[in-house]
């Protein structure tokens, strides 16, 4: 049933369309749910994709390496840099240790030769940074111990890939001609020159991205046409990443650099919002690939065998990192989620396999074998990370809780949860607990939340989108919610899952921006905080009173500005679903600025009042 | 909160307490003016806590009544600061006084007060020195200025120390004097006469 590429393309969004939302709503995330629509859609069990998933699982590979692109985007040079120490640290010990220990196993106990065993062991130490970076990005998790350890361990993992396939050749059983799978511009020159080539990429990139690219963007924005902004967007993306391929790179590892470059560039978000879903796609079609190139054959030939190397290999990677989150200092459910989040074996391993095979180092039955056991062990992960969110995670969480039985029956009567406790909702929850409202936390930063219950808060650990937890957080009987959690679109889901089942709860929710602010309005929340309002006015008043204005009229016009602004949001918020479709484009946001703008004039004009004004009284007189 | 469907003259009690949750009086008195149709009552503290007031707004409003209330509390000799800001901000020169201002002109203003002191402590050779009309001689003329009527002020002596019967026939004869007002039960004559509304009679 070899289908022609539309009837392909059906399979696989109808699939997804079936499997994702379903185990979205069974709360065991999305990349599980790619895996078994895959595993639905293959040749073991409705037979709709054979052969050709390989090749897809190949293309879409590059939703790993646009991911990379928008992680580097979120990460400017400098916290980049403030990385290092774990990046080295935990990355470099995570891949020698791992290795090392799998090399054993199959030297040593399973009898193969030293070079497959290196070969393997190398293969298998990579996790998949496709499935630990959607999983943390989806749970919320990006910012915790756990999410920073497992982001530096998989970009070690991803430099780690270069040196590897440079050395794997040099163990090559055949001839080297047959090695050269990917002909590319560098095996054709001699060494030195080759390393002066990489050198010049790298530098190319550095430069492009300092210098050219926001002036290009700049010019592109002007044209006023979303989709060659689209364009730019991806020509930036696949040109570092065909640059890198042929030098000898790492594609995933260029975009990074790339990304980073471009974090403090004025265009972010614009390409972020344009590679976004390129990215969830290409990733979603990378993960239902995999699915469907599950060998059920090989694996129903040998089950035990198969399933006990799959165990023992993902409990030697999950021990390493338990025992570097040990050494590095995380708290107990942090080093947990680290270990699992990393213990399967990653989509790297399907590369290096491959090139290993094709030089002649492992037979095709071998790569085969274990191709079968990458595939499982990225299949069980997300199964492992579910079992531990529901199972595991809670009870940590919960266990010192205990102890604070009497202080939570008060707690229950003033009835306000805080979800969120960063910089914005510790102020909140400071304010209110030095008015004695002893709030109820949710957060999922494990840290924060043990230095919380050592403080004497109520606190509960987990995602607060999640609705048990908010159940037993008490938010059916409490009187009102603070939404203070910092990334907007769980914020949003937040409030989707309050209005669905706590329908009673008042919510006052934290906006980043009158963007944000907007779309509450549309959910019908009135209690709306912009992050962005009340400092930025006390800043302007300080301003004007630098250059000479008193304080309590420049107070006084700030008050009144504040009040302005929230009418014009209103205001604003209804006309705008009269014309604009794309809110988040560039052009929108400009013509959004200039309606508040001139809206603006209207306030200059309105307000002057005549309070303490001795002048127009002499006038009059 | 807020019932305007009357018969007569449209009532408006602004009232400005920085500590309502402690002033029981105050609470009392509150309740029975919210108890009252046709009457509009504004928790001035509870709209402004910022004092920044909206100008305009509280123009509008007494402009849509007859017989505005101030209820407040005499403190230092005077009113607490929110409604002395109100008085700065919303008698708008040109507008409440002053060349062509006349848009509260035939409005009549009660201060309805509460005091810790008593009438024998608020005379001469008291220890107050100064009756009640004599220190609210300042909001008299206020209102004289704004070419309206300057009733005379109902007050609520010792409130602090009262006890709950008395408290409540004060309560009881606020809730008449509104009535009262509202259908026009007394002359102007007949009240610019009393020194106090406590000496009319209801």
């Amino acid at each position: 049933m070899a289908g022609s590429m539309l009837q392909n393309a059906v399979i696989f969004l109808g699939a997804a369309l079936i499997c994702v939302p379903l185990s979205k709503k069974l709360g065991i995330g999305s990349v599980l749910g790619y895996l078994l629509a895959g595993i639905l859609i293959g040749p073991f069990v409705l037979g709709f994709i054979k052969q050709e998933g390989e090749d897809i699982m190949h293309a879409a590979e590059f939703g790993v390496v646009m991911m990379l692109f928008l992680i580097g985007l979120e990460l400017n040079p400098q916290s980049f840099w403030n990385m290092r120490k774990s990046i080295l640290g935990m990355g470099l010990s995570q891949m020698l240790a791992t290795s090392l220990l799998i090399f054993s196993l199959f030297y040593f106990f399973m009898d193969n030769s030293i070079e497959a065993s290196i070969a393997t062991s190398l293969s298998l130490a990579m996790s998949s940074t496709a499935i630990a970076l959607q999983t943390l990005k989806e749970k919320g998790l990006s910012n915790t111990q756990a999410g920073k350890s497992s982001f530096a361990v998989l970009l070690l993992q991803d430099i780690a890939v270069i040196p590897i396939l440079a050395i794997l050749p040099l163990m090559a059983v055949v001839g080297k001609a047959e090695a050269a799978e990917h002909h590319n511009f560098i095996t054709d020159l001699p060494t030195h020159y080759a390393t002066l080539v990489i050198l010049a990429a790298v530098g190319l990139i550095f430069l492009a991205g300092r210098y050219l690219v926001n002036p290009f963007l700049r010019l592109i924005a002007r044209v006023h046409m979303r989709e060659l902004f689209t364009a730019s967007a991806l020509f930036i993306v696949v040109g570092v990443a065909w640059l890198m391929e042929q030098v000898g790179l790492s594609a995933a590892l260029g975009t990074f650099m790339a990304g980073v470059l471009l974090a403090n560039s004025e265009y972010r978000h614009e390409l972020e919002s344009d590679i976004e879903p390129f990215k969830g796609l290409l990733l979603g079609l990378f993960f239902i690939a995999v699915g469907s190139t599950i060998n059920f054959t090989l694996i129903l030939e040998s089950p035990a065998r198969i399933f006990s190397l799959v165990l023992i290999i993902m409990t030697i990677k999950a021990a390493v990192l338990a025992g570097i989150g040990k050494v590095f200092k995380l708290k107990i459910d942090q080093n947990i989620l680290f270990a699992l989040l990393l213990s399967q074996v990653g989509e790297f391993a399907f590369v290096l396999l491959a090139s290993t095979r094709q030089m002649g180092i492992l037979e095709k039955s071998q790569s085969d074998y274990l191709m079968a056991v990458v595939t499982i062990s990225m299949i069980l992960s997300p199964l492992f990370l579910f079992i531990n969110e529901k199972f595991i995670a809670p009870y940590l969480g919960v266990k010192e809780a205990a102890a604070q039985k009497e202080a939570d029956t008060i707690d229950e009567q003033q009835g306000v949860i805080i979800a969120g406790f960063g910089h914005f909702g510790s102020t909140v929850g400071r304010f209110l607990r030095a008015n004695g409202v002893k709030a109820t936390i949710l957060d999922n930063d494990s840290d924060r939340v043990d230095l919380l219950r050592k403080m004497g808060f109520k606190v509960f650990y987990g995602d607060a989108t999640r609705v048990d937890l908010l159940e037993s957080a008490g938010a059916g009987k409490a009187r009102l919610l603070i939404s203070a959690i910092d990334d907007p679109q769980r914020n949003m889901e937040l409030v989707d899952v309050l209005k669905k089942h706590f329908p009673n709860l008042q919510i006052f929710m934290r906006a980043k921006n009158r963007y944000d602010a907007y779309e509450m309005i549309d959910k019908g929340i009135s209690r709306i905080y912009r992050e962005s309002l009340h400092s930025s006015v006390y800043l302007g008043v300080d301003v004007l009173h630098e250059l000479g204005q008193r304080k309590y009229t420049a107070t006084r016009k700030a008050m009144d500005f504040i009040r302005y602004d929230q009418e014009a949001l209103e205001k604003l918020s209804r006309e705008r679903h009269e014309k604009d479709r794309y809110i988040l484009s560039v052009k929108n946001e400009i013509e959004l600025q200039e309606r508040l703008l001139s809206e603006d004039q209207l306030f200059s004009d309105l307000r002057s009042d005549s309070a303490w004004d001795g002048e127009r009284r002499k006038e009059g007189l | 909160m807020e019932s305007n469907q009357s018969t007569g003259k449209k009532i408006l009690v602004l009232f400005f307490h920085p500590r309502y949750e402690d002033s029981h009086a105050n609470q009392v008195l509150a309740d029975t003016a919210l108890s009252l149709q046709g009457v509009r009552f504004r928790d001035l503290y509870e709209i402004y806590p910022d004092f920044n007031i909206d100008i305009r707004k509280e123009q509008e409003c007494l402009l849509s009544h007859d017989i505005i209330i101030w209820q407040h509390p005499f403190f230092w000799y005077s009113c607490p600061p929110l409604m002395k800001q109100w008085i700065d901000l919303v008698l708008e020169y040109g507008w409440a006084y002053g060349k062509s201002g006349d848009k509260l002109s035939g409005k009549s203003i009660l201060q309805v007060i509460t005091s810790a002191g008593t009438f024998e402590v608020y005379q001469p050779g008291g220890r107050n020195r100064f009756t009640y009309r004599t220190l609210l001689s300042p909001f008299d003329q206020t209102v004289h200025l704004c070419k309206m009527h300057y009733l005379p002020p109902f007050i609520v002596p010792g409130a602090p120390r009262m006890s709950a019967e008395q408290l409540n026939r004060y309560a009881e004869q606020y809730g008449k004097i509104l009535q009262g007002l509202q259908q026009e039960k007394w002359t102007m004559e007949q009240l610019k006469a009393a020194e106090y509304f406590n000496q009319i009679n209801f």
